[in-house]
């Protein structure tokens, strides 16, 4: 066998093997996406609520309510409604929203990017606030330092975010006036900027619209520290259980036995072994946040995914329901695929195999 | 040299993030609306459309009402008479069969386009042809598809004619003219934006009306025009300079979506927002007790009660309805759960509405009640359910009846639900008791009368699901009464009739009435001239001022 040959043959097995982690990944995919549209489906279903009432309202004459029942199929065995429901979601229609008569996937293109937004702030400050503040808690384990991190943690894990929102409110907006609301820009901007993604920071510094810029910073500041707060409790923690478990390892003391100062064993040898795991955490934390967290959105106005799909369960708009869901499992999948990701860049034994 | 590369940058980012928090905390804020724009935080997440035909909605209600004309007003000095907007006069024929509305001249829409009885007549047909949620409301005077055209008709640009299908109580056609869903739309814009449709079994038409577009759009002549609509986030709307009814005060009115009763208190006392439109009993008297700002209220047309169910052995007892509706501690409700929010209110008329009885016969007395159950035969009480919603104040009311209920031996189980939940039981009557509330769909006495007092087929398999076949009653002689009131000529014995009606229902009905809601909104005192209206329709801001 040449070189040339034995080259060619490492290649094919090599594509052979993408293709079955692609597959395999792909059934992977499928199943999660049917899993969850068939649990989500079926307990749609089961509720006590009538759907046609939902649409139709109550006062509606009974024949109304018979032809929309039709209408929307709700007659058909259950079975047949799961498959109509199944090919329409295939073809990435999810139907019509009966609470806002608008089709679910431009509803859900309207309040996710709000929610994207103020996640993604949230998770910058969390993430960006936490890593160091468990670092720290860890190097100095046991210190005032460490109590310190332990209570702003544990206040953040249990104090209830509706009370600390509108205390925050109180304080920051109608106190010390420092930042805005409500809403995610003035009324001033209300009719004059038109968003192109949605993202509202992104757009205005896309246009250079800089007085735009500093108003949605002004607003989205409050809650976007809120969420990273309780982030950050839950990062922190982490960060300092994985750097706990790095500082007591070998390579430590040889890395110390090496010289090497305090600082650099700390923030670059230990975090780094402690970011392969962290990356997960901060991950979940994040795909946390896009759920929408439905008190926050409702506390300061904001109009996201959150707001959107417990509005819409509440009137029992399956629909809006069904498809939101599709897009919360999604973004899980995608940022657990990210994190995978990352893993590879960050730790070079994975990216070896 | 990797190493010292990353902790600088890592220096810079904590030194930019520094800089940011310094920057932030730096910046005072001026809050303050514009002086030409009216701010207020509403919740306006029940808005689903803009369109006339089609909503149904509190915050499209006072949309609409704004932003568009019908023939006919409630007189906003006595909501019990009427007078006319578009129509300048109108006749009714003998036969109280057809009515003839002559318009103002020299109107003209927002577009410019003058307003003819053409449009009128278009307006109608796309309602009736349309057949949404309060379709009903004109379609109830025997108007359909087939025959709109020959019932609602443009004589001449400036006369139009609507025949009904039996002779109604003027009163009763006039009253539901009043409603947002009689609005009329600029036909020659609208038609500029129909959209193609195959017709089929449950549509037989070939375009959509403009549906689609007046969703989210604008086609009227009222004092203000739709600038933008962001569903959840804000309602924009502008002075129309070409109003000719109602001219607007104000360039600019913005309805901020907003949930929460703290937060627009905050930002009430903050002034970035005009008018607070959702506090709750709490914030209200901070606000009443703040000095700038006033608060203001109006009884609304949503009544709440118990139902009481007469499937049930022991609610079948009149003697223990009677004893019920002495179980509940009307004052202590009154003073600490719907204290700002709700008005004590016992008949099925609500406050405002032709005809509406303010007695109160009844008050907290368990002695009576006692009596009245012994009377029945039930000197221990005994056990029943209710239905509830989870929300307040309904929950914590239910909770005051489950205390009162004890004292005379009933022994009350809650069972809460969502809204939808005990809605859906409700209606297929399968509670005790269940609490509901009902506002009038139109501002006639007929609307509530033809719920509680209406139950021509009290069968399982009945179509007709009014509330006095959810609880299972036979009014028996009272149908026809209500069916006579409704084509009552003369309006003054067409009161006595309902107040007649209410009577009965008072003493006898399977309906404990506990209050009447009371919408409240606290405002700057720089705002001038703001009211709240009896319903959505009449909350006007046109008339609105700032200093």
């Amino acid at each position: 066998m040449t070189a040339i040959e034995a080259s060619k043959l490492a290649r094919r097995r090599r594509i052979r093997g993408l293709a079955l982690t692609f597959g395999r990944f792909a059934i992977m995919l499928a199943t999660t996406f049917l899993g969850l549209l068939a649990v989500t489906f079926f307990i749609g279903r089961v509720v006590p609520i009538d759907p046609v009432l939902a649409i139709v309202g109550d006062r509606a004459p009974a024949a109304v309510v018979e032809r929309v029942r039709e209408q929307m199929g709700f007659n058909l065995p259950l079975w047949q409604q799961f498959f109509i429901y199944l090919r329409q979601a295939l073809t990435g229609d999810f139907g019509v929203s009966v609470l806002t008569t608008n089709p679910v996937f431009d509803d859900i293109l309207r309040v996710f990017p709000a929610t994207l937004e103020l996640a993604t702030v949230g998770t910058l400050i969390g993430a960006g606030l936490g890593v160091p503040l468990g670092v720290i808690a860890a190097v100095r384990r046991g210190s005032f330092a460490d109590q310190i991190v332990r209570i702003v943690g544990l206040i953040g894990y249990s104090v209830p975010i509706f009370w600390l929102g509108l205390l925050s409110l109180l304080l920051f907006y109608a106190r010390l006036k420092w930042v805005a609301y409500p809403g995610r820009l003035d009324v001033a901007y209300e009719y004059t900027f038109t968003p192109i993604t949605g993202l509202y920071l992104f757009d205005a510094a896309w246009t250079r619209q800089w007085d735009i810029l500093w108003d949605a910073f002004r607003h989205i500041i409050l809650p976007g520290s809120l969420l990273g707060y309780f982030s950050l409790a839950y990062i922190s923690r982490m960060t300092r259980s994985f750097m706990l478990n790095e500082l007591g390892q070998e390579y430590i003391v040889a890395a110390r036995a090496k010289g090497l100062s305090e600082r650099r064993i700390v923030w670059f040898h230990a975090l780094r072994n402690a970011a392969v795991p962290l990356v997960t955490v901060i991950a979940l934390s994040y795909a946390g946040l896009l759920e929408g967290s439905v008190l926050t959105e409702t506390v300061f106005s904001w109009p996201g995914i959150g707001l959107y799909i417990t509005n819409s369960l509440q009137n029992a708009d399956m629909n809006a329901v069904l498809g939101g869901t599709i897009v919360i499992g999604t973004v899980f999948i995608a940022i657990n695929m990210f994190s995978d990701l990352l893993y590879r860049l960050l730790d070079p034994r994975t990216r070896m195999r | 040299m990797k190493a010292p590369l990353r902790a600088k940058a890592f220096r810079e980012f904590s030194a930019g993030v520094a800089l940011a928090v310094l920057m932030t905390l730096g910046a005072p804020t001026y809050a303050a609306t514009p002086a030409d724009t009216l701010v207020e935080g509403f919740a306006i997440d029940d808005l689903i459309t803009l369109d006339p035909a089609e909503a149904f909605e509190f915050s499209a209600a006072e949309f609409i009402a704004n932003s568009y004309n019908k023939l006919v007003n409630l007189d906003l000095q006595d909501t019990s008479k009427i007078v006319g907007e578009l129509a300048d006069s109108w006749t009714v024929s003998d036969d109280s069969l057809t009515y003839t509305f002559k318009l103002k001249p020299g109107l003209q829409f927002a577009s410019g386009n003058p307003i003819t009885a053409a449009d009128v007549a278009y307006s109608f047909e796309r309602v009736v042809k349309l057949d949404k949620s309060p379709g009903f409301l004109i379609t109830q005077f025997g108007i359909t598809g087939d025959n709109v055209a020959e019932k609602a008709k443009a004589l001449d640009p400036l006369t139009f004619q609507l025949t009904v299908d039996k002779a109604y109580a003027p009163s009763f056609v006039l009253n539901v003219l009043t409603s947002m869903t009689a609005s009329v739309v600029d036909k020659e814009l609208v038609l500029q934006h129909v959209k193609p449709v195959t017709p089929s079994d449950e549509f037989k038409y070939d375009n959509d009306f403009g549906n689609e577009w007046l969703k989210s759009a604008y086609a009227g002549s009222g004092p203000f025009k739709l600038i933008v609509w962001k569903a959840n986030e804000a309602l924009v709307l502008e002075r129309n300079d070409n109003a000719t009814i109602h001219q607007a005060a104000l360039k600019r009115i913005i309805y901020r979506h907003m949930k929460e009763s703290a937060g627009q208190r905050l930002a009430l006392e903050n002034g970035d927002i005009d008018i607070a439109r959702n506090l709750e009993p709490g914030d209200v008297d901070a606000i009443a007790a703040k000095e700038g700002y006033t608060v203001t209220s109006a009884p609304k047309g949503t009544l709440y009660l118990l139902g009481l169910n007469q499937k049930n052995q022991y609610l079948a007892k009149p003697q223990v309805r009677q004893a019920i509706k002495y179980l509940i501690d009307y004052d202590a409700i009154a003073s600490t759960l719907i204290k700002g929010i709700g008005q004590v209110h016992q008949t099925f008329l609500p406050s405002g509405q032709l005809g509406a009885l303010e007695d109160k016969p009844f008050s907290l007395n368990v002695d009576k009640a006692k009596a009245l159950l012994a009377e029945a035969g039930l000197p221990d009480g005994f056990a029943v359910t209710l239905d509830v919603r989870n929300t307040q104040p309904v929950s914590g009311i239910a909770e005051s009846l489950q205390q009162t209920f004890a004292q005379a031996g009933i022994k009350l189980e809650l069972i809460v639900g969502d809204g939808k939940q005990v809605l859906t039981k409700c209606r297929a009557r399968q509670h005790d008791m269940c609490f509901s509330n009902w506002g009038s769909d139109y501002f006639d006495p007929n609307s509530n009368a033809e719920t509680f007092t209406v139950n021509t087929d009290n069968s399982d398999a009945s179509k007709n699901k009014t509330l006095a076949w959810r609880n299972s009653w036979d009014p028996g002689e009272l149908n026809g009464v209500t069916h006579a009131a409704l084509q009552e000529k003369d309006t003054a014995k067409r009161t006595a009739m309902y107040q007649d009606l209410e009577r009965k229902v008072l003493d006898t009905g399977p309906y404990a009435f506990i209050y009447q809601q009371i919408e409240v909104a606290g405002y700057s005192s720089k705002v001038k001239n703001f009211r709240l209206g009896p319903s959505f329709d009449t909350n006007y801001v046109f008339p609105i001022s700032k200093d």
